[in-house]
């Protein structure tokens, strides 16, 4: 075995247009070893990696495998090479089976005919490894954006590649499957696999990386180990030190402004009360599956539900109104921002204004110079990453399209804002600017529903938590009671008592 | 571990760099407007193959035989951006003119009043349509099908199959005011209030969210359903000035009029730079799309080319204009 990397992207060059979001990088990545990636919203680590899975071709500098200069044309030779990735936003075609996408383009054949048994059979193999318990004849769509992240991780392994490239692959998943899919890593990295490692949680690179690449605004900053303290990479990450991960400043609940009274949709959620106060952070914990997102979509008014009731500072909104529920002042930011959040062809400014299009329109004319402005407003208060307000919010990195989903209610002004996952995929600086937008709107009277995967974050930035458990209520913690232990024996209590 | 970064290459390719970017900026351009383009280079083609091309008078009747499908194509518009498609335009526009003749002739309506009727019949088959789909769930190919047979169908049974005279402002429409044709008038009008629709009115910009993620602006709190009814409606109401202005042409309405020119708008909308996955298209583009078709049809009528050849040519056409089109959007 030498010591020669598998891949090396050596002196790379990445340029749209006039602009250059990859300016002269080098990374190496060695057999058995996982290379991290770490740079803030928009640093440009999913292009740095999607030079390598086929997705972009560099502008210069070149893609070295094995030793030997290589052109990556496409997601095929990128395949060939032996490398698969696991790209940041779900690639999943929704409306075909699981067992399908995982096996896509290489489906089992019989007779010239697909071997459905075959099929059906690697599938839920692939999908064990990840530890998921799915029926694969399922479509993918009927999954939540958690699994659905396992099961691209799932098709990702089952390519049994020697390169891995893992794009975020944490940021929707719950500590517990996190820790499974560390496992699966080890495993792989003990069997010499290399891989490239991308993610906001800066834990887990000393709990998996080996060194870390560092790179801000599309250059090349430094490579450390993977031990080194997380204040040190943050500050090489942003330039500077943040002293406060979770700045919350409680605010003195005062009325109620949300309350939801005994909401029940069979089959999601059972019999759900709760009350939100102005001026209060509610945080929503617990596990995949527990009905988190069908709850809180169902106060928005994006779903029915079957009995109950949900009122907005004493008034009783219209079951499965989204309008009505807006012009209560609800505003949701769903957890998958691609398929519910955003409309990825248009430009930034419309992704900010559509909840005031209507609203804002007098004698049916759009409000242009408002929506202009409130949007200029909007996203310099959030400092979203952009060239302009023109640009298609597709173009944008992850976290700054997070930020757009988010901004589009602060320019409508909600005061109930309801926010599920709201930093999925968002850099440890731009992190902080949420929590900071959250203090704001609780100081300014309004009051924040959390749904979140990330327990520091609930535990960190809630004045109550409420843990959600098969569909019910499992329990309501004072914040200043809660810890990770808590939260989790109420989180598994109700499937527990369920299952024995 | 190389943490070196090499700094002189940089400075050795900025010059390449500039050239290249003033290079890319043409082929943005040329990219960002193929259809105005392939309009230009189409023309300057015909006016070298036959002189007789640029003759104002030719080009007036070019803007003629393009209106009629450039109004259809213009609330075709609407529809595509929403992601949906109307298959009914031709019949729609023919019924809709029957309705005039129709009401003016045997009901003895004054003519201004057997216009609006033929303009509510569109409104009323498009709404009819745009009900079907957004709260009746058919996909809109469903919808706007049996829509084309039912509008067929009412049209036959409207005129006995036999055609009916025009009122007298549908034949106004039909004609000219001096030099210039009414048609083309009437194209420009429809196309400013197309485009005062689609960019200027908030259910317009609410039509391209619908379109580009229909889940997106549901949760937004946009009228999805609305917004859909509104479109079809909207194609409705322009495929029947479309029929007016070709019956008032033939100074009667026809029972088979516009037959197959629900094929000839899609393609100018398709030509034009929309897509058929929703979320973008432009009046613009659908005006040059419907001058492409006019052009190649008028151009190839000057060089004695026979119909049936003309047909496969502008499929040709159509499919060379798509392909370029995804190809260019696969590379962005
Ligand atoms: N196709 C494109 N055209 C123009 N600009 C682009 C394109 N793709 C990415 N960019 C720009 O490149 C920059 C880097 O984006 P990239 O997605 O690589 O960031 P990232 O480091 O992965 O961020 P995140 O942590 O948010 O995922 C961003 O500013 C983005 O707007
Ligand atoms: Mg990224």
């Amino acid at each position: 075995m030498s010591d020669q990397p598998i891949l090396i992207l050596d002196h790379v060059t990445k340029r749209f247009g006039p602009i250059t979001v990859v300016d002269d990088v080098t990374v190496n990545v060695h057999k058995g070893k996982i290379q991290v990636l770490l740079g803030e919203n928009g640093a440009g680590k999913s292009t740095l990696i999607n030079m390598v899975a086929g997705v972009h071709e560099p502008s210069s500098g070149q893609i070295i495998v094995d030793g030997a200069p290589t052109r990556i044309p496409d997601t095929k030779a990128s395949e060939a090479l032996g490398i698969a990735t696991i790209h940041q936003e779900l690639q999943l075609v929704s409306s075909l089976s699981i067992a399908e996408n995982i096996l896509m383009g290489r489906l089992p054949q019989r007779f010239g005919l697909v071997d459905k048994g075959e099929m059906y059979r690697l599938a839920t193999e692939a999908l064990t490894t990840v530890g998921l318990h799915v029926d694969p004849r399922m479509p993918a769509g009927a999954l939540g954006i958690a699994r659905q992240q396992l099961v691209e991780i799932a098709k990702a392994l089952s390519l049994k590649a020697r390169l891995l490239i893992l794009d975020e692959p944490t940021a929707s998943l719950t500590k517990h499957e996190i820790e499974h899919l560390f496992g699966v890593i080890s495993q792989l990295r003990s069997e010499g696999v290399g891989m490239v490692f991308i993610s906001h949680h800066l834990d887990e690179i000393a709990a998996i990386g080996d060194s870390v690449t560092v790179i801000r605004d599309g250059k090349f900053v430094a490579e450390v180990p993977a031990t080194t303290p997380e204040p040190d990479l943050v500050r090489l990450m942003v330039g500077r030190s943040i002293d406060e991960q979770f700045p919350r400043r409680a605010t003195p609940p005062q009325q109620p402004l949300l309350r939801v009274q005994g909401l029940t949709r069979k089959g999601s959620f059972t019999d759900v009360s709760f009350e939100v106060r102005a001026g209060e952070v509610l945080g929503i914990a617990g596990l995949v599956g527990a009905g988190r997102t069908e709850v809180v979509r169902a106060i928005a008014g994006a779903d029915p539900y079957d009995t109950g009731t949900v009122t907005v500072e004493g008034k009783p909104l219209p079951k499965g109104r989204i309008a009505a529920a807006i012009a209560a002042g609800v505003g949701l930011v769903p957890e998958d921002r691609k398929a519910f959040g955003l409309v990825l062809g248009a430009s930034v400014e419309d992704n900010l204004g559509y909840a005031t299009l209507m609203s804002s329109a007098r004698y049916g004319l759009v409000d242009r110079r408002g929506q202009a402005e409130r949007a200029s407003a909007v996203a310099k208060r959030l400092a979203v990453r952009m060239r302009s307000l023109g640009q298609r919010v597709g173009a944008l990195s992850g976290g700054n399209q997070q930020k757009v989903v988010l901004g589009r209610w602060i320019s409508a002004g909600s005061r109930v804002l309801i926010l599920d996952e709201p930093t999925r995929g968002v850099d440890v600086g731009a992190k902080v600017e949420i929590y900071q937008l959250m203090n704001e709107i609780t100081a300014a009277g309004g009051a924040v529903v959390m749904v979140s995967s990330e327990l520091p974050e609930v535990l960190g930035m809630s004045d109550r938590i409420l843990v959600m458990s098969d569909g019910r209520v499992a329990g309501v913690l004072a914040a200043a009671d809660a810890d990770q232990r808590t939260v989790m024996s109420l989180a598994v209590k109700e499937v527990e008592s369920d299952r024995v | 571990m190389s943490n070196t970064q090499g700094t002189t290459p940089t400075a050795q390719k900025a010059p390449g760099a500039d050239i290249k970017s003033t290079r890319a900026k043409i082929a943005d351009f040329i990219s960002d407007n193929g259809a105005l383009v392939g309009l230009l280079v189409l023309c300057v083609a015909m006016f070298i193959a036959t002189p007789d091309f640029l003759t104002p008078n030719n080009l007036l009747n070019v803007g003629i035989q393009a209106s009629v499908v450039a109004i259809l194509a213009f609330g075709q518009t609407f529809v595509i951006v929403t992601a949906g498609i109307d298959l009914s335009v031709g019949s729609v526009a023919a019924l809709s003119a029957m309705v005039a003749a129709f009401t003016g002739q045997s009901w003895g309506m004054p003519p201004l009043v057997a216009l609006l009727f033929g303009l509510l019949t569109g409104l009323g088959a498009g709404m009819l349509s745009g009900a079907a789909t957004a709260y009746g769930k058919l996909p809109p190919f469903i919808a706007t099908l049996a829509m084309l047979s039912i509008a067929r169908g009412l049209t036959l049974v409207v005129s006995n199959g036999i055609p009916i005279p025009t009122p007298s402002v549908v034949t106004w429409l039909g004609g000219s005011v001096g030099p210039i044709p009414m048609p083309v008038v009437v194209l420009v009008v429809m196309g400013a209030i197309g485009w005062f629709i689609l960019n200027r009115l908030s259910i317009g910009r609410a039509m391209y969210a619908v379109g580009g993620n229909l889940e997106a602006a549901r949760l937004s709190g946009i009228p999805v359903k609305r917004v859909l009814v509104t479109v079809y409606a909207l194609s409705g109401i322009f495929a029947a000035v479309a029929g007016l202005v070709l019956s008032g042409r033939l100074a009667s309405a026809q029972p088979q009029a516009a037959t197959g020119y629900e094929l000839d708008a899609l393609a100018a909308v398709v030509i034009g730079g929309a897509s058929l996955a929703g979320g973008v298209g432009r009046i613009s583009g659908t005006l040059i799309g419907a001058l492409v078709l006019a052009v190649i049809r008028n151009g190839l009528n000057l060089l004695n080319v026979s119909a049936f050849w003309q047909q496969v040519i502008i499929g040709l056409v159509i499919a060379v204009a798509v392909g370029i089109d995804v190809l260019r959007r696969k590379r962005a």
